[in-house]
């Protein structure tokens, strides 16, 4: 007997199960999988100007700095900015989703490809962002790279406002709606990496980014 | 991981008697209790999601054979490959295997607690593969000769930061450096060329999502993310309870599990991972592997323990028992710790190896109220306790004395003689003080603490002398 066969013929018998409660335990699944129901949510002021300002105090919490900006054209003069005052390399690698911005007329070097050790700015999107709790939605694609946001010590991320959405819930719906199934990664990124793993003492830029700075544009 | 839960008593002595250790227990004490307590404060309804989310979890260990054959078919449609073990031995078989089918030389590894029960690095080594751990924590155990971890989460919490600064400057031959910043760096420069070289990456898996075949990862430091991005072969190790419905029900749980673990609202990554690598993108693994193992879980489906399945490895139970903040993990002998460790050691190791983890609580019950998927865990360690008597696993004198005392309290007047015998007794050993110091009945119960002395007369002699007294209206 398979290792598979004998797994489940114990979970099978520990169950006690037959054709009766087959067909129950199937109808269950059928419909927990189609109702998709969810549990209690903290309250939260959904309109736009509440979600930007929950996002942003939410993102500082978590040791993101953030910087609002009103159109997207202002974006890479914003971090330009940034990078002057953090005393930052003013190349980066960032997502080729990314490219159509005019980066050279910010005095920037920014090229659209997938991230290598060297890197030490990765520029990216995001799919949306969660207000609740002060989280990115990076979905991978050949023109959203993962690693960006995970191998140059400092990340930039562009926020579009309207892309904030309340819960994490918010964002499986949008995600199922516009890109049908899941890419290979969805990451969830709150602020920069951290470990607690001597003495319980957080240190920022564990294995990933040292800082991450959001440009929110507010479109 | 070799069982040595059969010594818990004397390591449980010999920890208490560390002065190094005690240290470094009393200083990591608190934190995550504080933390925890202030992160809850966020959910308006912290119960009705703790509701929620033991709901979500019945729901699948309730009928878990159907939700693993659903998982592993959405799993097999996204291009990942499935495979099933029956224990450590053929999780560290089919790992090896995957390795040499790859040519691997080299695997990273994020914190995977099952690879601990598998033993899985001492395999890959012994297959000449080499296993790095890139959790921070777990790192600092495996240069320090493979020490075994004494929390799920935070798998170092014993060592101090000078522990650390000795180890790196030894094994490391950097200069010495004191400040926990520095000794970070330290170790991801180190761990950095690990991650860009090694061919295959190994994670566990915080729960896998049946609705989309994926398995989700929480991690802060994004090693996690590193171990699952870089090398071309991924391997997932996870015990076959961890399968969930929906994405929805991801989200429920994501509001506790850091919460619950650290104090975080929410981890640094949270990452939920779908098939391989698409042929034009960067990064991401051209091969991914599930291996779904039991090692004791399928048994424990139905029978009274059924609940344990719930647990969603937070180590809140750990972090708020009064027997773990005062003799650290290793004591109890394996791979699991604290409440949730003495009821799944027995379970998975074996009643027989850990007689005293069911007896290493208090049942104070702060572990069932702070599980976040409502584990009644003080009724199940006094289910082990009665399995343990129905098996007859307990020592021989405490069966014969239970024994002698159940004939005893079927008699009336003799245990009424007894205990008014046994009352002077002990107060004429208290002396003139109100305390024992000694019982020389039972020595190594006074070893730790103090007998209270019984101040002369029984229940029954002041009851009876109370009811003469009172005329009766």
């Amino acid at each position: 007997m398979s290792s598979r066969e004998d797994i489940l013929g114990r979970v099978r018998a520990g169950l006690h199960r037959d054709a009766t409660n087959a067909a129950a335990g199937r109808a269950e699944m059928a419909a927990a999988l189609a109702s998709r129901s969810h549990g209690p949510k903290p309250a939260i002021d959904s309109s736009p100007q509440a979600l930007l300002e929950r996002f942003r105090v939410k993102s500082e919490q978590q040791s993101s700095s953030v910087d609002v900006v009103t159109a997207e054209s202002a974006v890479p003069a914003a971090v330009d900015r940034y990078l002057t005052a953090m005393k930052l390399p003013k190349s980066a690698v960032a997502w080729p989703s990314l490219t159509a911005l005019d980066w050279a007329a910010a005095g920037l070097n920014v090229e659209g490809r997938g991230a290598r050790d060297a890197d030490l700015v990765g520029i990216t999107g995001c799919f949306c962002a969660v207000a609740e709790t002060g989280t990115l939605m990076l979905c991978s694609s050949p023109d959203t790279p993962a690693a960006i946001s995970l191998l140059p010590e400092t990340h930039i991320a562009i926020v579009r406002a309207s892309r904030i959405l309340p819960y994490m819930e918010d964002a499986w719906a949008l995600a199922r709606k516009e890109l049908g199934s899941l890419p290979r990664a969805v990451n969830f990124i709150s602020g920069p990496s951290r470990t607690g793993d001597i003495e319980q003492t957080i240190v920022l830029g564990a294995h990933g980014p040292y800082r991450v700075h959001l440009v929110i544009v507010a479109d | 991981m070799e069982i040595k839960s059969m010594h818990f008593k004397a390591n449980a002595s010999a920890k208490l008697a560390d002065v190094v250790l005690q240290g470094n227990l009393k200083n990591a004490k608190g934190k995550f209790v504080t933390k925890r307590a202030q992160a809850i404060k966020d959910l308006d309804d912290f119960e009705g999601t703790r509701d929620a989310a033991e709901a979500i979890r019945n729901k699948v260990i309730d009928n878990l054979d159907l939700w693993l054959e659903r998982f592993e078919q959405k799993a097999m449609d996204t291009g990942a490959t499935v495979l099933w073990a029956k224990d450590g031995a053929e999780v560290c078989r089919l790992v090896t295997e995957i390795a040499k089918k790859h040519g691997v030389k080299k695997v990273t590894k994020s914190k995977s607690m099952l690879s601990e029960e598998a033993g899985l690095n001492q395999a890959l080594e012994a297959a000449g593969i080499q296993p790095v751990e890139t959790d921070l924590g777990e790192y600092i155990l495996q240069v320090d000769n493979n020490e075994p971890p004494s929390h799920i989460i935070a798998p170092a919490v014993h060592k101090s930061l000078d522990d650390v600064a000795d180890l790196f400057h030894k094994v490391h031959g950097t200069p010495r450096k004191t400040e926990i910043p520095a000794l970070t760096r330290e170790a991801r420069e180190v761990l950095r060329g690990h991650f860009l070289s090694a061919e295959m990456g190994l994670s566990g898996g915080n729960f896998l999502v049946a609705e989309t075949g994926s398995v989700a990862l929480v991690t802060n430091e994004g090693n996690g993310r590193m171990v699952t991005t870089m090398p071309k072969v991924h391997v997932v190790i996870t015990g076959i309870e961890k399968v969930i419905p929906t994405l929805e029900d991801l989200s429920t749980l994501m509001r506790l599990l850091p919460r619950s673990a650290t104090g975080q609202p929410i981890s640094n990554y949270f990452s939920i991972l779908t098939g391989v690598k698409k042929p034009a993108e960067h990064d991401g693994p051209e091969h991914l592997y599930f291996v779904l193992v039991d090692s004791g879980r399928a048994d424990v489906v139905g029978t009274d323990f059924h609940a344990i399945l719930r647990c969603i490895r937070c180590g809140a139970c750990m972090n708020h028992c009064p027997v773990y903040q005062t003799i650290g993990g290793h004591a109890y002998g394996w791979v699991y710790p604290g409440p949730m460790g003495s009821v799944l050691t027995p379970l998975y190791a074996g009643m027989e190896n850990s007689i005293d983890l069911p007896h290493a609580a208090t049942l104070c019950n702060q572990c069932g109220v702070v599980c976040p998927v409502k584990i009644p865990l003080p009724d199940l360690l006094r289910k082990l306790r009665e399995k343990q008597t129905e098996r007859g696993l307990r020592p021989i004198t405490e069966r014969i004395g239970l024994r002698v005392w159940a004939w005893v309290a079927q008699r009336p007047k003799l245990y009424a003689l007894g205990a008014s015998v046994g009352a002077r007794y002990l107060k004429w050993l208290a002396g003139d003080t109100d305390r024992i110091r000694l019982l020389p009945t039972a020595p190594e119960w006074t070893l730790g603490r103090d007998f209270p002395a019984p101040q002369g007369k029984t229940f029954r002699e002041l009851y009876a002398a109370r009811r003469s007294a009172t005329p009766r209206t």
